[in-house]
């Protein structure tokens, strides 16, 4: 009953859907305005997740790297004893030491070549989470094996379709011949194109230069029950300084990390869902203002009637609110569509999250607002005594 | 029907004013368009102000209205004095005054019904949909009922009128004050609306106070003040 006695003509609405020109100029802005901040935040993201996508999947919970390595696109070795003298911590029941280099590789059509991120270790241990890996690891015990990430770019060649269809993918890596021996789904980042995942016998072999006892990457595996932060810690305490120890999150971490601030891309990205931002206020209290103006007389007999200001602030808000709520969501199913396309050409893993779906409508919500608020001050003019 | 009731010692006057002065402007251009101007309109009575353009009529109308800053005299609408009264207070007065204006003043977005709703929304502690009954009650007394649902632009220049007197009413007001409420009209439209007005004003026993000087209506007045230069 209360709420009854509280309802009344739904003005706002009413200003705003009987000029179906002017709501759908506005609309079309904020909609406008949202695609724009979704895509740059999306790219933005989707960017900083795929420079992490092999990091995700390694099956680790502490990870260990040389000091001087700086990203994925830079790595530097360290001595492969250090990881072995992590075994000696009791939480400690599995390690797996990583080659980690990019490499030339042929494209078995078109003989042209091209950087490739090669990884190598012992196949007799394990290296991802997915459970199928280990059976195609026991391929790469022969010399001279890869396994091609079928997500690669398809700059390296149809590897897949020849796999598929029984024929036998040989190719060069480094100016040495290899053979694909199986496919794996990893998904290409900002610095590499593509992967390939040899043993470390074979690595050493494509790339001789390498120190037999450096490695570039050490994958710790602990008990269940141990807190990676705790092991980390006595770990640290317990090994010389030529080694940084991670857990995988904050592993993870430093990657996006390096690609946050010490590249132009978030910088860029936010910059572009800034001007997003911009324009879409600058629709959106154009809009509110010249509705304001042009209905002013209105609003002065109103407050003739005896509505009081606040009652017609109320309005002038609620037409915000609207705004934002019908222009975010059609932002929003275009930002999903879109996705999906960048998603299939890029291979990029751009993807709607809530959080992002969430921020964007605040930012949307704050240019509606903020417009009305602006828009507002026009309605202070507004003078009942001018109208007689 | 309420009867009229003049000089009841119970009721006190609807609007009371003595010395009433305003000005308009500052320092050099300062006018003075309002000179002590004093009258009482009891409850229940229609009274009409008319003079030649520019006396002062709507200045005084607005100044009834709690539209505007009283400067100099004593003003007091419904019980309520104006003199010192805060913006706040002036607003919940004007809930209690119709205002008519000269330009019917509606809603554009809004339909016949809404506008008149815009009105019955302003009483308290009904629901909707009573609120929605009272509005389509009023233009059914204003014989609109086949327009309810029209915009203002789909109506006639009588209709729309129709609409602004019912929108007035429908607040329930004490005190009506209606600026030329017949100057865009015919002249039997416009007698029409003005007997209608009185009519319906007297059932609500609400006093009217109407600015015109449209000199075919002035015999539904129970008292003619004539204004000139800013004096009655």
């Amino acid at each position: 009953m209360n709420i009854l006695s509280k309802r009344r003509i739904p003005l706002a609405w009413l200003l705003l859907t009987r000029q179906p020109l002017r709501l759908f100029v506005a609309l079309s802005g904020i909609c406008f305005a949202g695609i724009l901040m979704f895509m740059q935040l999306g790219f933005r993201d989707g960017l900083f997740d795929a420079s992490v996508t092999i990091h995700k999947l390694f099956n680790a919970d502490l990870v260990l790297m040389s000091p001087r390595s700086m990203s994925s696109i830079s790595m530097s070795g360290f001595p492969k004893r250090r990881l072995i003298q992590t075994r000696a911590h009791k939480d400690v029941i599995g390690t797996t030491a990583v080659n980690w280099n990019f490499l030339l590789w042929r494209n078995p059509e078109t003989l042209s070549t091209r950087a490739i991120l090669a990884m190598g270790f012992e196949p007799s241990e394990s290296l991802l989470i997915d459970s199928d890996f280990s059976l195609k690891a026991e391929y790469l015990k022969n010399k001279g094996r890869v396994l091609f990430d079928v997500l690669s770019r398809p700059e390296f060649g149809p590897i897949e379709q020849w796999f598929s269809n029984g024929r036998k993918v040989d190719t060069e890596v480094a100016g040495k011949k290899v053979r694909v021996s199986g496919l794996v789904s990893l998904g290409p980042s900002f610095g590499a194109d593509g992967n390939i995942i040899t043993s470390r016998e074979t690595f050493l072999q494509l790339l001789p230069s390498t120190p037999p006892g450096s490695i570039e990457i050490g994958l710790v595996r602990i008990n269940k029950n141990a807190n990676p932060l705790k092991v980390a810690n006595s770990l640290k305490n317990n090994l010389p300084d030529d080694v940084k120890i991670f857990t995988k999150d904050q592993f993870i971490e430093f990657e996006k990390n390096y690609w946050r601030t010490s590249t132009a891309i978030g910088f860029i990205f936010t910059f572009g869902a800034g001007i997003g931002f911009i324009v879409g206020c600058v629709i959106v209290y154009q809009i509110l203002y010249s509705d304001v103006s042009d209905h002013l007389p209105e609003y002065a007999t109103l407050m003739a009637m005896g509505y009081s200001i606040k009652n017609l602030l109320g309005v002038v808000a609620r037409e915000g609110i609207f705004l934002a709520i019908l222009g975010y969501l059609p932002a929003y199913f275009s930002g999903q569509g879109l996705y999906l396309l960048v998603r299939n050409s890029t291979k990029l893993p751009v993807a709607m999250n809530n959080e992002r779906a969430l921020l964007i409508f605040i930012l949307i919500l704050i240019m509606c607002m903020g417009s009305a608020c602006v828009a507002m001050k026009r309605l202070i003019d507004a003078d009942p005594a001018d109208i007689f | 029907m309420k009867s009229k009731s003049y000089n009841n010692s119970i009721n006190s006057p609807s609007v009371l004013i003595k010395d009433l002065s305003h000005w308009y402007g500052v320092q050099s251009i300062r006018r003075q368009v309002l000179y002590s101007v004093s009258l009482k309109i009891h409850p229940g009575e229609v009274v009409l102000l008319t003079g030649p353009s520019g006396c002062g009529k709507t200045t005084l109308l607005t100044l009834i209205g709690a539209l505007r800053q009283v400067e100099e005299g004593y003003i007091s609408v419904l019980g309520k004095e104006l003199n010192s009264a805060s913006r706040k207070t002036r607003q919940l007065l004007r809930k209690q005054i119709g205002m008519i204006f000269q330009g019917h003043n509606l809603l554009r977005c809004l339909s016949a019904e809404q506008n008149v709703q815009m009105g019955s929304d302003l009483l308290v502690g009904y629901s909707y949909r009573s609120r929605r009954d009272k509005a389509r009650e009023w233009l059914r007394i204003v014989g609109l009922e086949d327009h309810m649902q029209k915009l203002p632009h789909d109506l006639s220049g009588g209709q729309k009128q129709r609409v602004a007197i019912a929108r007035a009413l429908a607040a329930r007001p004490k005190l009506l004050l209606a600026d030329e409420p017949t100057a865009a009209l015919d002249s039997t439209t416009g007698r029409e609306i003005v007997s209608l007005l009185k009519k319906l004003a007297l059932e609500q026993s609400c006093s009217v106070l109407m600015v015109t000087h449209d000199p075919r209506i002035l015999d539904v007045a129970d008292r003619v003040l004539k204004m000139e230069d800013g004096k009655i």
